[in-house]
């Protein structure tokens, strides 16, 4: 059954706000394959490439044949719960908080036995269930057993709910809504249940449309906000930073231009004061009160959603400045991944491909709607992930990048221009 | 082929630092006076402990390299031996074979660590790499996690009850309370041991080892050496171990001593119904009946209704864990493994603390360690007879 | 005080005076003017701040940078005993000038950009025409050479040399979006006629054109034959620019005394700068 997510109730000023734990965080470095593919939604074990054998915990060499050739592959998490308890006590804070917790010892179809945390709506043992991997609150792959059928989300289940970052009853702070990616994503917050959306605007005197609209959204309320301006971010944070639960950053300047195209910097200047100082000074000014808030009660700071580029993988010619300044934006994520993580604060990259946008408009499809963009960064707040690559382009480059990024370099190079 | 009999080894000198629940010392402060006791029980001068074996947690960063510096030992024998609660049976398995061989005369064996208020969260939190890696970051229960799977699966499994594995720890307390060195004083009733709160479904607070700092150890010599120094003793008549058994199996029930207990009989040429006492590796009632069944006392999946046939006290039908048990005692780190040891000494040369099993001929005792992932990796077991 | 034509123009033209209006003081009487103490300042230029708007272009232009301001320490451990910023602005952002260069029809005049243009130029004489009735009235107003002349006779004829500063009392308008006044067929603010345009710059010899507005020429300018006439002939003819003026209702239609110097750029096509008016007292 779905748990219905109410409305916080307002803050008491009486109390003080606690301070975030963490679960424990430690991880061995071939453990991190497992995080590696949490962040982008997948549950990736170890394979033997010699014989064939499945691995876990994570290892250097095959427990059967003791080959060094082992790689991440994709699990279906098919498997038995074959045991389970229910944790009254606790060694670390962060689950002496918040106990009890269901514990289960699953038997993969593999062959390998995973420790993980129960969902809510498995029966007792013995019984069929699906391992998923999602991120803890510490930024690491921790895996759930969830049912075999029904597919509840792990929201659904209060104990896990906290590895997501769920916008419904949020207050978010969308920070460029001029654009139609900012107001798909402002739409989409809405329809998922945000508590209150307050969305950017910057140079108020360019009007359009489509932002006038997003002003009937109940749930919106339009702030001043320029992102290249750091007088404007301070004041910004300054009156509602102490409220933010997530904030989503689709503050965005793309101009298209390959370096051969346009002479001088002033254009690829503008695109990195957007793209790349915008989201510093968004950090600067934000992220402190994030972290302060990430214990806050049911009204706690969760998460920051930054909507960059797949051209950040690799430089896209035809839109050489742009790729460079998503990429400046990607390099500083982590940055701010690494600043927010200690608190529990979950940073969300979303890499689209082409988006069917002005910008966009010599790609050739498929590309990706505003819509389905946004689609994508609300489910990516629902579910437990860092890294998003929505559509089909993403997910290709995404495919050769991992593959190998020196050939995507070279293919991207060959485009007509 | 055959191991090799142990022909005259024997355990001397048993000795055991009282336990305390937290202590502001080092783990080489416990260490040093279980050498120090060792030395005072064998009346011998320190130079002549030419061997030491060491089992600790605590002692980081040292091993027991360090530890022969801080207790000014000069040895020709040194083994550090991490293997928790298999530890003392696999200390006397390698300190047997060098005084057998000559590689050492006296060999003391000890083990033992601190307890700081914060030291088992921080031990069980960098416990192991697949531990830290795989289990530690669900819930973070520690042992009890594992032992609560395992304890629920073999409940399922062989229809063991709450009420069976309490008789075993109600039957260790009574043990334990004419044990002068037992951190539990007061009596312990089945009420008491259903109704206690939980602390890892089906566990609650009796079901797990109360961690400690203390420290355990004895001497590991040949007869003759121990006749000319009139210290009492217990011979070694058999020990075997075993580190990861049954990797296929889905969960653990059953440890490695299934496939070792044919071997151990027979090398100690005493088999199963020659055992006057037992002491098992006891930090949760549920890998007790697994050394139960794997020591060939009741058939595997049996150990329920075993319980239910026996009884555990010292004057009962099965005297079992007669100092107490860990459970009752106290868990002082890897002395665990050596309690039971020291325990057996003790009854086989006429020197208990408590009660003494009435003409206790031949002991067995039983060590495991080391929960790595979801199962305890090393196993072990050691047969000691009477002088 | 004396009124006559004033010696700080350099256009050979110079305008009869006008007995109704005061004239503005020459260089000579200008020094007796500042010791006599009998004159007010007035301030004709917007803060320099990040909330200023600039000229809206099709995005796929070059685009003017809007004032931003980076605080470099503020008695902090960047700086501990001072405070100072950064600043990084366009051109022509803010309360600017626009010199010749900046159009394309005044690119090879001699001393066109804001380093070589003649410092003299700095002082000069105001005739200030009031549109600010029919700019309320109509945000398209465009002020044709007919209105000026009709000016000039309640007033003077406009010297050589002198601003002609167009007062709309756009500068009222605080809130940016009504300052922009923009909808999807583009700006719609008050400025001159192409006609306007010719007859100051070919009959009146002028120093140059002022507006409260974002531009010297009207928001529909684009539109004109030629587009932006008055940067077209302004800088064609080397005369200068000056928007995002305000307080021209504080100035006397004739008798004010502009003080205008932009930055000396290296071949900067204009400058946000300081301009005040020095305005005898009556």
């Amino acid at each position: 059954m779905a748990q219905v997510v109410k409305r916080p109730k307002r803050k008491n000023p009486v109390e003080r706000t606690r301070l975030p734990t963490l679960p424990p965080a430690t991880r061995s470095r071939v453990a991190l394959g497992l995080t590696a593919a949490a962040a982008r939604g997948r549950f990736e074990l170890q394979v033997c490439r010699d014989c064939g054998a499945v691995q876990y915990p994570p290892r250097e060499v095959c427990r059967i044949c003791l080959s060094q050739r082992l790689f991440w592959r994709r699990q279906d998490g098919m498997g038995e719960l074959i045991s389970d308890t229910t944790l009254h006590a606790a060694q670390e804070l962060f689950f002496r908080e918040r106990l009890p917790w269901r514990i289960g010892d699953v038997r993969l179809d593999s062959g390998v036995n995973v420790i993980a945390y129960v969902h809510h709506n498995v029966g007792a043992p013995p019984c069929r269930i699906r391992i998923e991997a999602a991120l803890d609150r510490s930024g690491q792959a921790a895996l759930v057993a969830m049912p075999e059928r029904g597919r509840p989300a792990l929201s659904d289940d209060p104990k896990l709910r906290e590895m997501t970052c769920n916008p419904r009853a949020r207050k978010i702070l969308v920070t460029d809504g001029k654009s139609a990616v900012g107001q798909a994503v402002a739409r989409a917050l809405a329809a998922a249940g945000a508590d209150l959306i307050w969305i950017g605007m910057a140079e108020p005197w360019k009007k359009s449309a489509g932002f006038d609209a997003l002003r009937e959204l109940p749930q919106a309320k339009v702030v001043p906000l320029d992102v290249t301006d750091s007088r404007s971010v301070r004041e910004l944070a300054g009156e509602i930073g102490g409220k933010v639960d997530i904030l989503v950053n689709t503050s965005d300047c793309h101009r298209a231009f390959s370096l051969a195209a346009r002479r001088g910097v002033e254009t690829a200047q503008l695109e990195m004061d957007v793209n790349y100082f915008g989201l510093l000074r968004l950090a600067q000014e934000f992220a402190p009160t994030l972290k302060a808030r990430a214990a806050d009660g049911d009204a706690n700071a969760i998460a920051w959603v930054n909507v960059l580029s797949v051209f950040a993988l690799s430089n896209y010619p035809p839109h050489g400045t742009y790729s460079a300044s998503k990429a400046a934006a990607w390099s500083l994520s982590q940055n701010l991944r690494a600043d927010l993580r200690p608190a529990g604060v979950r940073v969300i990259n979303l890499f689209p491909g082409p988006v069917d946008d002005e910008w966009d408009q010599l790609e050739m499809p498929p590309k990706l709607s505003p819509a389905a963009l946004a689609a994508a960064l609300v489910q990516s707040l629902q579910g437990s992930v860092e890294d998003v690559y929505p559509g089909d382009v993403a997910q290709d480059w995404l495919a050769r990048n991992l593959e190998s990024p020196k050939t995507l370099e070279r293919e991207l190079g060959e485009f007509d221009r | 082929m055959a191991a090799r009999g142990y022909d005259d080894v024997v355990l001397a000198a048993p000795v055991t630092v009282p336990y305390v629940r937290y202590s502001t010392h080092g783990a080489h402060w416990f260490l040093g006076r279980a050498v120090a006791g060792l030395i005072a029980a064998a009346k011998i001068p320190k130079r002549q402990i030419d061997g030491l074996a060491v089992a600790s947690f605590t002692l980081a960063p040292d091993t027991a390299v360090g530890l022969t510096q801080h207790l000014g030992l000069t040895l020709r024998w040194l083994d550090h031996v991490p293997m928790g609660g298999a530890s003392g049976i696999v200390s006397i398995r390698r300190a047997a074979r060098a005084v057998q061989g000559g590689d050492a005369e006296i060999v003391a064996c000890v083990g033992g660590d601190t307890n700081h208020t914060d030291s088992f969260r921080r031990n069980t939190a960098n416990f192991s790499q697949f531990a830290q890696d795989a289990v530690y970051p669900y819930g973070s229960g520690g042992p009890n996690t594992s032992f609560a799977l395992l304890t629920a699966y073999y409940m399922r499994r062989h229809g063991a009850t709450r009420e069976d594995f309490g008789k075993l720890c109600v039957a260790q307390r009574t043990n334990a309370l004419e044990n002068p060195l037992a951190l539990f004083k007061k009596p312990l009733t089945l009420a008491d041991y259903l109704n206690a709160r939980l602390v890892a479904d089906p566990l609650r607070l009796f079901d797990c080892v109360m961690p400690c700092a203390g420290a355990e150890g004895f001497l590991v010599m040949r007869r003759g050496t121990a006749e000319k120094l009139g210290l009492p003793f217990a011979r070694l008549l058999g020990a075997v171990e075993r580190h990861n058994a049954f990797p296929a199996d889905p969960i653990q029930d059953r440890g490695g001593w299934a496939l070792d207990r044919d071997a151990l009989y027979a090398q100690a040429g005493v088999g199963p119904d020659d055992i006057d006492f037992l002491e098992t590796y006891d930090d949760y009632p549920v890998i007790n009946v697994l050394q139960f069944e794997g020591l060939g006392f009741c058939p595997e999946g049996g150990g329920a209704e075993f319980i239910r046939a026996n009884s555990f006290e010292v004057a009962g039908s099965f005297p079992f864990n007669t100092s107490g048990g860990q459970l009752s005692v106290g868990q002082a780190g890897a002395a665990g493994g050596h309690l039971g040891i020291v325990e057996a000494i003790r009854q086989l040369s006429g020197q208990t603390l408590g009660a003494r099993v009435p003409d206790a001929r031949h002991g067995l005792i039983s060590g495991f360690g080391m929960i790595n992932y979801d199962r305890g990796i090393c196993s072990g077991a050691a047969l000691l007879a009477a002088a | 005080m004396k009124t006559t034509k004033t010696k700080l123009t350099r256009r050979k033209s110079a305008a009869k005076a006008n007995v109704r209006t005061p004239a503005a003081p020459t260089r000579g009487d200008l020094g007796a003017l500042l010791v006599s103490g009998n004159f007010r300042l007035v301030d004709l230029t917007q803060t320099l701040s990040p909330d200023f708007p600039t000229i809206v272009l099709p995005p796929e232009f070059g685009q003017c940078r809007p004032f931003r301001m980076e605080e470099v320490s503020r008695y902090d451990e960047r700086g501990p005993g001072w405070y100072w910023n950064n600043v990084s602005f366009g051109e022509h952002s803010g309360t600017h000038f626009d010199a010749p260069i900046h159009w394309i029809s005044g690119r090879d005049l001699p001393n066109n950009s804001v380093d070589t243009l003649p410092i003299a130029h700095f002082i000069a004489p105001a005739c200030v025409i009031d549109c600010s009735a029919q700019a309320k009235a109509d945000a398209d107003f465009l002020l044709t050479a007919a209105l000026v002349k009709r000016w000039e006779q309640r007033h003077s004829r406009i010297p050589a040399g002198a601003w002609v500063l167009m007062r709309t009392d756009w500068s009222k308008r605080n809130d940016p979006v009504a300052y922009q006044n923009l909808d999807d067929t583009g700006q719609h603010t008050p400025g001159p006629d192409p006609d306007c345009v010719r007859f100051l710059v070919n009959e009146r010899d002028v120093l140059g054109f002022g507006t409260e507005t974002i531009g010297t020429d009207a928001g529909q300018a684009a539109h004109f034959a030629p587009p932006y006439p008055c940067h077209y002939y302004m800088h064609g003819a080397g005369k200068y620019g000056l928007q995002c003026l305000c307080n021209l209702d504080l100035l006397p239609a004739t008798g004010a005394l502009i003080v205008a110097a932009p930055l000396k750029i290296l071949q900067g096509s204009g400058s946000p700068l300081r301009v005040f008016a020095i305005v005898p007292a009556e």
